[in-house]
């Protein structure tokens, strides 16, 4: 059984809805008379008064997302500072920050540990832990499915400071984990210190695998459960069933989740800073980690902006990446 | 930190906010005048605070029609100072007055973010009474001063007497080189386990910590210096780095100081402080002329025994050479700010804050070495607590910081220095070779010297 059969299931294909302002023939599209007759400019003003409720929402888009990349772009080519001469006159200096960066041996350490924070704790930790619980919590009882479920998402709707101090209460020196071991008769490492990146990378995991799992369960809601009968009765076992029948069908809900905890986990900084503050030395500083670090302690603002944008650069290569497998008819 | 980024976020927010729906946002209070005092608080730093809720009715009350409006800001020194700098970058968030740390003063002075004083030090009797040493800490590179100085600070070594005696080391203690303070520490540990013989700062977690209470005092005592004031360069190379990465690395590699784990903790100072000193766990460490301000009644780990219990000694040099001791000295200003609309009222509550009365209870409260003639000479000041004496005679061998604006990051490289070598993530020769790189990339390679 080939998973485009139920392609009708799934809803409306995202190449389906009708673009914008395209008259469609044959429907009548204004009770006010003589109103088709007016041609493309009906056709532009129509246009125009359907875009207008968007307005709000795209200057909003300019002042905090465009604004903001633009001036990070810009300062990332200025020798901006918090203090010193630079802070009264910033002066355009070209490449000089990126050349800096390249040359700066802490770049590529944070961007190997910012590739193994987002690759251990988004990409293999939250989306199978998720994907693992919402498929447990499809057969659980309801009791235990909603327990379970509470528990994961306990750690989501923490604010995110609360969580990172919960998290390093929980992996320091004297913490939780330590003296749940020494119960056990087990003396615990300073986790923090000696497993920096494991310890924050767990914490990551913990505190992001509710999102994953709140996608995947309403997407396996969506799975009918007629298809996954028919495979039963044809012979097909549990593992069969999920790699040939579930998991295609949920392709597009998996490619959206793991774009956004890539890029989530990418920004992760407040949970990184309280537990490690990216020591020590740098064996926990990732790019917004080392990004602040230039930019609020050194108080070099350009060379952090440029930090930032090459952040920025590497989240639009991922996003590149999963929108292209998101597009319809591939795979 | 977080908090400041999270603020400016929201501040941004809100005046995008009002922006873009369009309202004029009303020159509120432009009828009556508002004074902004920017300073820093924290648990076991509240002087300050104490200090000007005292004085802002009396001000008030002598100045109709204006508020004095104060923020302190708690946070640690280093996210102090960025939350002060992020203010500064806006007429309608900078201060009026504020306090600064005078490593900074300089670079903060080329910023633009301080108003020259000059014309208003002109006028007011009490600046003759400040000491022609503490005049020049808040002074710039064109020889106007900035910021007037609220008092200045020695380093030493506190030890602890019952601890040195339980080892059999006959107190009071003065140790001569570098040599008799491993000594001292090697027979606490051989004595007395689970007590710290002799804890010294490393590491990017103390800050400033780290160089002027334990690198700086290493490194002047060498014969070598940080920076070449002559021809003003920065050393790079030097042997007596070296050799005080070395003995850091002795100290933490024997366990004779903390375990580096904590080390790295910002908070360990309050561990020694508050812990380690009052229950006899820790044999000595470097720390500053400040000390008894957090056990005096009123202090944050309040501790009458201090007054017996503890002992005051110079740190040594490398080997015993002249001078037989080394300090560093630092110490913290109140400023004007540049953008301030009422220079003059602003000056006015920083002359209160700084006149004889005031200076006296503040360099009390907060052991502070006095930097006015008139109150240094009070005798209520000399009795403040027994260690003023010892800790004042440390000015004759202290050392200043290079107030230069490049210095706060290369202060930072040292700190990053120290906290490779404790760890073990590089050898000493390495840290050292990293430093220079550090440092010549941070002034170019025309302003370094070996």
């Amino acid at each position: 059984m080939k998973p485009e059969q139920i392609a009708p299931t799934r809803g409306p294909n995202p190449g389906d809805p009708e673009p914008v302002g395209s008259g469609s023939p044959g429907r009548p599209e204004s009770t006010e008379g003589g109103s088709r007759r007016r041609g493309p400019l009906g056709t532009r003003a129509r246009t125009a008064a359907r875009l207008l409720p968007l307005l709000p929402a795209v200057l909003l888009l300019l002042v905090f997302l465009a604004g903001p990349v633009a001036w990070s772009f810009y300062g990332s080519f200025t020798n901006a500072a918090l203090t010193g001469r630079e802070a009264r006159n910033p002066q355009w200096v070209g490449l000089d920050n990126y050349i800096t960066l390249f040359q700066d041996p802490v770049f590529p350490l944070a961007l190997w540990l910012t590739v193994v924070f987002v690759v251990a704790s988004a990409i293999i930790g939250q989306n199978f832990l998720g994907l693992g619980i919402a498929l447990l919590m499809n057969r659980a009882n309801r009791v235990v499915g909603s327990l379970v479920g509470l528990t994961v998402v306990a750690a989501w709707v923490l604010p995110e400071i609360v969580a990172a101090f919960v998290a390093y209460a929980y992996f320091s020196k004297d913490g939780t984990l330590n003296q749940v071991l020494s119960a056990f008769g087990m003396t615990g490492p300073n986790w923090l210190f000696s497993l920096p990146m494991l310890a924050i990378i767990l914490a990551n995991v913990w505190r992001g695998t509710a999102f994953s799992m709140m996608v995947y369960r309403a997407a396996l809601n969506d799975v009918p459960i007629e298809i996954t009968e028919a495979a039963m009765i044809d012979g097909a076992g549990g593992t069969k069933r999920l790699v040939l029948i579930t998991i295609p069908m949920i392709k597009s809900s998996i490619t959206t989740n793991l774009m956004l905890i890539t890029l989530q986990t990418l920004s992760v900084f407040t949970l990184i800073w309280v537990m490690t503050a990216g020591g020590p030395g740098n064996q926990s500083t990732t790019l917004p980690v080392m990004a602040f670090q230039e930019a609020f302690r050194f108080s070099d603002i350009g060379y952090g902006t440029a930090i930032a944008t090459v952040m920025l650069l590497i989240g639009a290569a991922f996003s590149v990446v999963y929108i292209r497998a998101l597009r319809p008819g591939k795979g | 930190m977080h908090r400041n980024t999270k603020l400016a976020v929201s501040v941004l927010m809100a005046t995008s906010m009002i922006a873009l729906a369009g309202c004029s946002a009303a020159d509120a209070g432009s009828d009556s005048k508002t004074l902004k005092i920017v300073y820093e608080k924290t648990d076991s730093f509240t002087a300050l605070d104490t200090l000007f809720k005292k004085i802002k009715p009396e001000f008030e009350a002598a100045h109709k029609g204006v508020t004095v409006n104060l923020q302190p800001i708690q946070a640690n020194d280093d996210d102090y100072s960025t939350k002060l700098a992020l203010s500064q970058q806006s007429a309608d968030t900078a201060p009026d007055v504020f306090y600064e740390d005078t490593f900074r003063l300089r670079s903060d002075i080329d910023a633009g973010y301080l108003l020259n004083l000059d014309g208003h030090l002109d006028g007011w009797a009490d600046w003759s009474k400040f000491n022609e040493g503490a005049k020049g800490a808040g002074m710039g590179d064109d020889g106007s001063t900035y910021a007037v100085p609220l008092g200045t600070d020695t380093r030493g070594i506190w030890y602890s007497k019952p601890v040195f005696t339980k080892a059999g080391i006959a107190v009071p203690w003065q140790p001569e080189t570098w040599a008799d303070i491993l000594t001292a520490a090697r027979k606490i540990q051989a004595t007395q386990p689970g007590v710290v013989p002799f804890n010294m700062y490393a590491g990017k977690g103390t800050g400033e910590g780290t160089v002027m209470q334990s690198f700086y005092e290493l490194l002047y005592g060498t014969g070598d210096s940080l920076y070449n004031e002559n021809d003003q360069k920065w050393v790079v190379g030097s042997k007596g780095f070296k050799d005080s990465l070395t003995f850091l690395d002795t100290l933490y590699s024997e366990k004779l100081a903390v375990d580096p784990s904590d080390a790295l903790d910002p908070n360990v100072w309050k561990k020694v402080f508050g812990e380690l000193f009052p229950k006899g766990q820790l044999g000595g460490t470097v720390e500053g002329s400040y000390t008894p301000s957090f056990w005096q009644k009123g202090g944050s780990y309040e501790w009458p025994a201090y007054v017996t219990d503890m002992g005051v000694a110079a740190f040594p040099t490398q080997n015993g050479d002249a001078p037989h001791g080394v300090s560093m000295s630092g110490g913290w200003t109140l400023a004007v700010g540049a953008k301030t609309k009422n220079a003059d009222l602003a000056f006015e509550f920083l002359s209160l804050a700084l006149n004889k009365e005031n200076s006296l209870w503040y360099d009390i409260n907060n052991s502070q070495i006095a930097v006015r003639t008139d109150v240094a000479a009070d005798p209520t000041y000399l009795a403040a607590n027994p260690f003023v004496a010892a800790v004042t005679d440390l000015v004759s061998v202290t050392h200043y910081r290079p107030a230069t604006s490049d210095y706060p990051k290369i202060s930072a490289e040292v700190q990053a220095a120290t906290e490779a070598v404790i760890t073990r993530q590089m050898s000493v020769d390495e840290a050292s070779a990293a430093y220079d790189k550090a440092v010549e990339a941070i002034v170019g390679a025309d302003k370094v010297t070996k």
